[in-house]
């Protein structure tokens, strides 16, 4: 945890990033997702826990309400090549520059396809909270 | 492959027989049945190696059953797709990018015919991991061996049927507690009256451990919701003795090995002491607990997937030295994708390896009179009976009225989320070592996985036949038959199974029954606990 507490001293120097979690489609999995808000937390973050059964109007609602600065979608159910590629467009088509981090059972070879259509990061099983904070920071960073 | 087993002589591999049972005390087969269930255990009849399959669309996954059972499985399981489980047709808006990917896509009575298409079931048992939507699905399958000319009395298998474990753990709920308990003990009374080899209820702790609970919680939840159905059951009309021999538990294998050992003991314990003392079974079938083992999907990692394999085996083996009936072994890529064949039949291959090669199945209860596991029996029962005191206390007396409560106001799934939260930080703060990811993290090699991808292809083909039957079917006959279900979902004392089998005869979808039920019992929405 040590290098996280080193995560929350850089953030002082700005407004805490925001970050909308939700389960998108129907997949009910939600213990990954919901370490992932705590150890968001704990990285000094502020989190906007949606929880289940989510749809891509709901979290752009969220986001624009919000004011977040990255949206983290969590799916164990082999959905996101799908839903990925989805809530990264129904963001653009929003006109939100919002980054997109999904969490769950990945295998790599999605890797490249998930990268090309723009989500900005995939945390697997087994992250570490400091891989989870570093990975959402990079995200938040990215915002053009 | 479950026939009696005398002429294997009982040796051990250098030729020294051995006895059914070594220790003191009551024995197994008998109350409170610590030790097992039956006085000769896997002498007698080894476990069921029961296989969860699911994927695309049912002629995919009855291909996969084939295979199993060609393999040296004994019993089937079946896992639904998501808009299945949820009580969605594949044509819903809902089930898009879902359709057939985590288990297989049933949308009427026609898919659960592919599904089991030259399967005798009469002869084989079957288990259906649904519960939302269960009364439903049993409903299609009793139609399906009816149209086969296999009698309901026949069939035999097991229904999950466990709503609590839903809004606790798992989250597949549709309608709100109440009305969904009264779906579950509709399912009850039906199958005590009907269908005599079936377990309406699987009782499961399985997803509340995946979810984050410790061993104890699963164990003590799991009871606990065990022994509201009871009280439900009762308070439908049915006596315990009617009904409670045929409900059945689903745990977890974890890897604390003797913990895991002395979770199975314990339960059966507690679950025979309460049976007895608490609400007057006389029949003993009603105290002796009986369950099926999985084990730890959430144990297993993604880096260095092999040495997965030799995590299942290890916690089999608890399943089994804690006297499971049957047993689902996960496949070492389920870090990684849905479980591909070659996996599969490692995972059923390690139960044969323990059944057949290590000799764990001569003596019964080999690890009772270890004082470290009489002690884990004790210290499990200890912890389980303060959740059960907290819950009464919550219910004013009653368990059942404790475990709404404990739903309702977010106990649950707060102590859910706090477990796993703790191992998450012990494995990060390095106090807790998993092979391969925090320690020992060299040699992974990823072109080496060859993974199982359910295309977009499976939806397509699912939407074809799901509007092909849609076509075909009567559309008078599915008016009436939904009136009929709308009609007795608003009357209680109505047992919903009548209606929901002529429905299902008449090709109606899972979710246009699903939707004149929650127009009727409305829709479940869980406060939010982070």
């Amino acid at each position: 945890m040590s290098k996280s507490s080193e995560e929350v001293g850089r953030s002082q120097t700005r407004p805490p990033v925001r970050v909308v979690l939700a389960k998108l489609g129907l997949d009910g999995h939600d213990r990954g997702l919901k370490v992932v808000a705590r150890m968001l937390r704990d990285g000094g973050m502020e989190v906007i826990y949606l929880g289940l059964r989510q749809t891509t109007e709901t979290i752009i609602d969220a986001v624009e309400q919000e004011d977040a600065d990255v949206v983290g979608i969590s799916m164990l159910n082999a959905g996101h090549l799908t839903l990925g590629p989805r809530m990264v467009e129904a963001l653009v088509a929003a006109g939100l520059d919002v980054p997109v981090v999904i969490g769950g059972i990945v295998p790599d070879e999605d890797l490249s396809a998930l990268v090309d259509a723009g989500v900005a990061g995939v945390l697997g099983p087994g992250a570490s909270a400091d891989e989870v904070v570093a990975c959402v920071l990079a995200a938040a960073d990215s915002r053009g | 492959m479950n026939e009696p087993r005398e002429n294997h002589g009982f040796r051990t591999l250098s030729g020294v027989p051995v006895d059914v049972v070594y220790g003191d005390g009551p024995e197994p087969g008998e109350f409170p049945y610590t030790r097992g269930v039956h006085a000769e255990m896997y002498r007698s009849r080894l476990w069921t190696m029961r296989m969860f399959a699911g994927f695309g669309t049912a002629t995919d996954t009855n291909a996969r059953f084939r295979e199993l059972l060609a393999a040296g499985g004994t019993g089937l399981s079946t896992a639904f797709d998501m808009p299945t489980l949820m009580g969605r047709d594949s044509d819903h808006d809902w089930a898009l990018g879902e359709v057939g990917r985590a288990g297989v896509a049933v949308d009427t009575v026609e898919d659960m015919a592919d599904l089991f298409a030259g399967i005798d079931l009469g002869a084989v048992s079957t288990s259906m991991t649904i519960n939302g939507p269960a009364p439903i699905l049993l409903a299609m399958y009793v139609v399906v061996a009816e149209e086969g000319g296999v009698d309901r009395e026949r069939l035999s298998g097991t229904l999950q049927n466990d709503i609590f474990k839903e809004y606790q753990a798992q989250k597949e709920y549709i309608f709100p507690p109440r009305p969904s308990v009264r779906l579950v003990t509709d399912v009850i009374g039906f199958t005590a009256a009907e269908m005599p080899r079936w377990n309406p209820v699987s009782v499961s702790g399985y997803h509340i451990r995946e979810a984050g609970s410790t061993a104890a919680q699963e164990l003590a939840f799991t009871l606990a919701n065990g022994f509201a159905y009871v009280e439900a059951a009762v308070a439908a009309g049915l006596a315990v003795d009617e009904f409670a021999p045929r409900l059945s538990f689903f745990f977890n294998s974890h890897l604390d090995f003797f913990e895991e050992v002395g979770k199975f003991r314990a339960a059966r314990r507690i679950w025979a002491r309460w049976m007895r003392d608490r609400y007057g079974a006389t029949d003993e079938r009603s105290m002796k607990l009986r369950f099926h083992t999985q084990t730890a999907g959430v144990s297993l990692t993604a880096p260095q997937p092999e040495v997965n394999i030799a995590r299942v085996a290890l916690q089999a083996l608890a399943g089994v030295l804690g006297g499971t009936q049957s047993l689902h072994t996960d496949s070492f890529d389920e870090a990684l994708a849905l479980p591909s064949e070659d996996a599969a039949r490692i995972a059923l291959r390690t139960q044969q390896v323990i059944a057949h090669e290590t000799g764990v199945t001569n003596v019964v209860d080999p690890l009772g009179g270890s004082a470290y596991v009489e002690w884990m029996t004790d210290e499990m029962e200890r912890r389980a009976e303060e959740v059960f005191a907290h819950l009464e206390d919550l219910g004013n007396g009653s368990l059942l009225e404790g475990v709404y409560a404990g739903i309702e106001n977010g106990w649950f799934v707060g102590e859910i989320a706090d477990a796993a939260y703790r191992y998450e930080r012990e494995v990060n703060a390095g106090e807790r070592i998993v092979v391969g990811v925090n320690a020992f993290t060299e040699g992974d090699d990823p072109s080496k996985r060859r993974l199982l991808r359910i295309g977009q292809e499976t939806e397509d083909l699912q939407l074809k036949r799901l509007a092909i039957v849609k076509q075909a079917r009567n559309d008078v006959a599915v008016a009436d038959t939904l009136a009929r279900v709308a009609d007795d979902a608003v009357e209680p004392s109505t047992n919903l199974m009548p209606a929901l089998i002529n429905a299902a005869r008449a090709r109606v979808t899972v979710g246009e029954l699903v939707d004149i039920l929650e127009a009727k019992f409305g829709t479940y929405v869980e406060r939010v606990v982070v």
